[in-house]
């Protein structure tokens, strides 16, 4: 028998604001622990909280570049349970009346496009985070930091449209561009601001009704959710073979086995028993803001994508990747408009510039190359003032440096010599001192030419133009 | 509705409470007096009536993205039983 899984994604992306969603504390990654904690956040007797503006604002961005319907009004809920990492002994969310739903996003599989529900977008506090010792002393406990109690969160909860874990990716790529793009969420998923828990089921392919899902957690990479949900899928489909069945249960992918563990937890300590939160009153969004942030939105990766391929006529692949990030494809087209060459200006980027990226693991966004020195190295090369050898060496130079081309080419003398007069004296001088290859040369053994072509160019220190040297060379050995 | 033992157990549980025999039949018959009395309010013709979350007819006040002081750690861990490297420290839960 055939099967097809269903799975279906919540995403937890943490928003890019200064402060907590509920209090002022910071949001900033990585301070000492608990030196981010307020009473609001410690969840200390009496306290208030009070919602962040911007951190709905991102929100809603979120929500209309994914093409949900706003929910004019959206009630906040407390999700109540016991985990030491939530010092209220509940987490504020949205359970009945989230923020947003019914959007959806498509996805590029195999060449073609697949529609992907999504169900809704709501807002919570993100949890504090339990870290454990190292040394004998501390078995058995665990020690808390809580500056992670209360970054604002969104989750984005998928209907079960996805059917393989190649798709699972792309979706998770797809929505991780769109939050990058604007500039809500950093996407990190090393560092968790960028969470993925997937429901798994797997059903005879054609079979209507659902199977029963496992939860998969503990994901926290593109590499570890395809390996994830292929063995989930490859054991439940094992299982049903087998005339098992699957269970319905929470399990964690352990990434140093490959394989995915079920956690045995007790049923009833998922009995969250949601309320409407007292303290904050139903939260208001006016047709006004929503179409104050539709006016907003940027271009998005998908519709970028696109348009390149249509614009600058580049290939799907060139456009896939200038446009993997904003500032990328922000500089591309900078450039182009200044150096009307789109082809050229694509291998640039994605050959040189990409390429010291990668080798520093810098981000574009922190490289002092603009748009401006890009284009006037380009002019340099096509006006023939220096080779493409040399511009290659002038690119590594602006890369490090930050100078203009020009007042590198000038410092270390790169200037291409297009002076006939000099080539073909220097020309002459290296015929000279080989005759012996010359006379080979005359003989028949034409591979020679190369060799002399190195010679010119060693001379020159590279800077002799390659196209002079081949038309002098060639004019001067048929005499 | 009626209330059994095992509901106020199970409710026991998830408040992490531990009761005797005692409370348990109190609670049970004092928590399905409450229910009682709550039920009336289904008498109540709600019809085309939007449910109310709140009691008050206010929305919600938005706080602008600033952000203030922190407390001191030594202030945030003060209430905490134990306190070790900066962190609280709790017995090691495996959920």
């Amino acid at each position: 028998m055939r099967y097809e899984a269903v799975i279906g994604l919540e995403v937890h992306a943490q928003l890019l604001t200064e402060s907590k969603v509920f209090c002022g504390c910071s949001t900033q990654f990585g301070a000492e622990p608990n030196t981010q904690v307020c009473p609001v956040c410690l969840g200390m007797p009496g306290v208030l909280p009070a919602l962040n503006r911007r951190a709905v604002e991102f929100a809603l961005r979120m929500a209309r570049a994914t093409n949900c319907r706003i929910n004019h009004k959206s009630v906040f809920a407390r999700k109540n349970y016991f985990y030491p990492d939530l010092p209220k002994g509940f987490q504020i969310s949205q359970y009945d009346r989230p923020l947003a739903e019914n959007g959806h996003i498509e996805i590029d599989i195999d060449g073609g496009a697949r529609h992907i529900g999504i169900t809704r977008i709501h807002m919570e506090e993100d949890a504090g985070k339990l870290l454990h010792g190292e040394t004998r002393e501390d078995e058995g406990y665990s020690f808390v930091d809580l500056n992670r109690t209360g970054v604002p969160l969104i989750e984005i909860v998928s209907e079960p449209d996805i059917r393989s874990a190649e798709e699972a990716s792309a979706y998770l790529k797809g929505l991780r561009d769109i939050l990058v793009y604007l500039e809500i969420c950093d996407g990190n998923m090393e560092q968790g601001s960028f969470r993925c828990d997937a429901n798994v089921s797997v059903r005879p392919e054609g079979e209507t009704r659902l199977g029963t899902k496992a939860e998969l957690k503990n994901m926290n990479s593109f590499k570890f959710i395809r390996d994830g949900l292929e063995y989930e899928i490859g054991r439940q489909i094992a299982l049903l073979e087998e005339g098992g069945s699957v269970a319905q249960e929470t399990r964690l992918f352990d990434p140093s086995r490959g394989i995915t563990v079920s956690m045995r937890s007790k049923e009833e300590a998922h009995d969250y028993r949601y309320f409407p939160e007292p303290d904050l009153l139903p939260l208001q969004v006016e047709e006004s803001w929503i179409e104050e942030i539709d006016g907003k939105l940027p271009e998005l990766p998908r519709a970028k994508r696109e348009r390149f391929v249509r614009e600058y006529a580049i290939p799907a692949y060139d456009a896939g990747v200038l446009t993997a990030s904003k500032a990328l494809a922000d500089l591309y087209e900078d450039s182009v408009r200044l150096h009307p060459n789109p082809k050229t200006v694509s291998n640039w980027v994605m050959g040189e510039l990409l390429r010291l990226l990668k080798s520093d693991n810098r981000d574009v966004k922190d490289i002092a190359i603009t748009p401006e020195t890009l284009a006037e190295l380009l002019n340099m090369v096509d006006s023939g003032k220096i080779n493409t050898k040399t511009a290659k060496e002038v690119f590594e130079g602006m890369y490090v440096s930050g100078k203009a081309p020009g007042s590198i080419v000038e410092e270390k003398g790169l200037i291409q010599i297009s002076d006939e007069d000099a080539l073909s004296k220097t020309i002459e001088e290296i015929l000279q001192a080989n005759q012996e290859s010359v006379e080979q040369y005359m003989a028949g053994k034409e591979k020679l030419f190369g060799f002399f072509v190195g010679q010119v160019m060693k001379a020159t220190k590279g800077k002799a133009n390659p196209r002079m040297v081949n038309m002098l060379l060639k004019e001067r050995l048929s005499q | 509705m009626t209330i059994t033992k095992d509901d106020v157990n199970k409710v026991a549980t998830l408040a992490r409470l531990a009761l005797t025999g005692e409370e348990e039949e109190l609670y049970t018959e004092q928590l399905a007096r409450i229910l009682a009395y709550i039920e009336k309010l289904g008498e109540v013709d709600t019809e085309g009536v939007e449910p109310a979350t709140h009691t008050v007819l206010l929305e919600n006040r938005l706080r602008e993205d600033e952000v203030r002081p922190s407390l001191p750690r030594e202030e945030a861990l003060k209430n905490a039983p134990s306190a070790d490297r900066g962190c609280f420290k709790v017995p090691k839960i495996i959920e």
